[in-house]
């Protein structure tokens, strides 16, 4: 299927966060494509933001089912959540899943002021009531596809389409 | 026969020892408990992985601190942790060990932690587990006997890769009680099949297994001889309740050959870590200065092991 470029997508998501997102807003990126965008985020975004992972890994739904995955990254949020504003950034939002175990183990830090959620691309077909505060993109993706962020040795972002595991 | 410690599809279902253990599977449980270790920094020292789980702690044997590092470890990812002091218990009243476990998976148990003076205990339940139709009831060897005593193995190979990085390059040298020592035994077994170039053990003859050659490691009687270029000092415990008839002369005779003392570090090399499995005697195996000297990771060693028991459980629970 054909996708939107992953650089003019960001370009979109940078320009609805422009002038909305407080200058004070900590990022947490989810990793790992979420971590990359959070970052660039940081970077492109006036204000101090500074950047923080989470690592779902040990707060998801399907460990019952899928146990857990071979590579777990650490989470580390360097800063107090207690009273933060935090913008959460992903880079699919599919069923919403994530996104709610991102916000549990957020809570586990402290008791966030205002959590918010950006997302480079919305493929819709949620299964919780999970909607992003800022896109970059909006798309109908059938669901035997994944879509997969992937980052350059120069730190440019790109979006391929994967044949999803059953 | 398959090992009965990994199911047809090659995952780990128990774990007893780490003697035949793929690698990779041994590689996999060391880097999922890197991310485990942080978590003891949080406010909220807990993740809901093993939420809702119930974890046994079988304990045939007394060990204070094994089981408290199982039951900080179940209890951080959540589960719920029922300690049995078997040898006051059960078995005092003539129940067989399998007629114990049969009862624990009637109350829904879906893990237990397995101490037992007898070797081969843990994989006697395993076995039993798996031939009555229970393999989704998970055993961890917690120490059994003289044979193994997996988890303080992996959270040894944890704590060297930590300080080292790597594996391969590294002389290793294990000293004292290696006859009665489970755990000298699945480090061995552990660094071999991490690739370990050179792993020795230094003790006196009356400690050391006559067949301990077969398992490749390098023989030493000579404690200065031994130390020699090592990267990494694993000093154990000598284990006076396990000794049977005179193995040594007195503890001061042994502290002076064996002893690991500051004069006797320096022949290592000069960055080498020095690690103890605990309970140390200060005084009998190490010296005091050795113990709490900047090169022991003694403590960082008890911290890792609820990280690595962490790992281990999730691994097994999450198939």
């Amino acid at each position: 299927m054909a996708l939107p470029d992953a650089e003019q997508t960001f370009a979109a998501l940078v320009e609805r966060m422009r002038g909305a997102v407080a200058f004070d807003a900590k990022f947490v990126g989810i990793h790992s494509g979420g971590a990359w965008v959070a970052e660039r985020l940081a970077q492109a975004l006036a204000g101090d933001h500074p950047v923080g992972y989470v690592d779902v890994s040990f707060y998801r739904d399907d460990f019952n089912s899928k146990g857990l995955k071979p590579e777990v990254k650490r989470t580390e949020l360097p800063f107090d959540v207690e009273g933060a504003t935090i913008v959460l950034v992903d880079d699919v939002l599919y069923t919403g899943r994530s996104v709610r175990a991102a916000i549990n183990e957020l809570f586990d830090f402290g008791r966030p002021a205002r959590i918010e959620l950006a997302v480079l691309i919305d493929r819709g077909g949620r299964e919780l009531p999970v909607e992003p505060t800022y896109a970059g993109a909006r798309l109908a993706v059938a669901r035997n596809l994944s879509i997969v962020l992937s980052r350059g040795d120069d730190g440019r972002l790109a979006l391929t389409a994967e044949a999803a595991d059953a | 026969m398959r090992d009965p410690q990994l199911d047809a599809a090659g995952l780990l279902t128990h774990l007893l020892t780490l003697e035949g253990l793929p690698a990779e599977l041994i590689v996999r449980i060391l880097d999922t408990a890197v991310p485990f270790v942080s978590i003891a920094e949080r406010d909220v020292k807990k993740v809901p992985l093993l939420r809702g789980r119930s974890v046994f702690n079988l304990f045939f044997e007394n060990s204070t601190r094994t089981r408290t590092t199982f039951e900080i470890a179940a209890k951080r990812l959540s589960a719920d942790v029922i300690n049995l002091n078997i040898g006051v218990s059960s078995t005092s009243k003539g129940e067989t060990l399998l007629d114990t476990v049969d009862n624990l998976v009637a109350m829904n148990a879906d893990m237990f932690v397995v101490r037992h003076s007898q070797s081969g205990a843990p994989h006697l339940i395993a076995a039993h587990l798996n031939r009555t139709g229970n393999a989704h009831v998970h055993v961890v060897n917690a120490g059994d006997g003289r044979h193994a005593h997996p988890t303080q193995g992996l959270l040894d190979l944890f704590t060297i890769r930590h300080y080292k990085k790597d594996f391969r390059g590294l002389t290793v040298a294990i000293v004292g009680d290696v006859l009665h020592s489970r755990v000298a035994r699945s480090l061995i077994h552990g660094l071999t099949t991490l690739g370990v170039p050179e792993v020795r053990v230094i003790g006196p003859k009356t400690l050391l297994p006559t067949a301990v050659r077969a398992l490749g490691v390098h023989v030493h009687h000579d404690m200065r001889e031994g130390l020699k270029g090592c990267d990494v000092v694993v000093m154990l415990r000598l284990q006076n309740e396990r000794m049977r008839g005179a193995l040594l002369p007195s503890a001061g005779e042994y502290f002076k050959h064996y002893g690991l003392t500051p004069e006797k570090l320096a022949i290592a090399k000069p960055d080498a870590i020095v690690m103890h499995p605990g309970p140390m005697n200060r005084g009998i195996e190490i010296d005091s200065a050795v113990a709490d000297g900047e090169r022991s990771v003694i403590l960082p060693q008890v911290t890792f092991g609820i990280a690595v028991r962490m790992a281990v459980m999730s691994i097994l629970a999450g198939g």
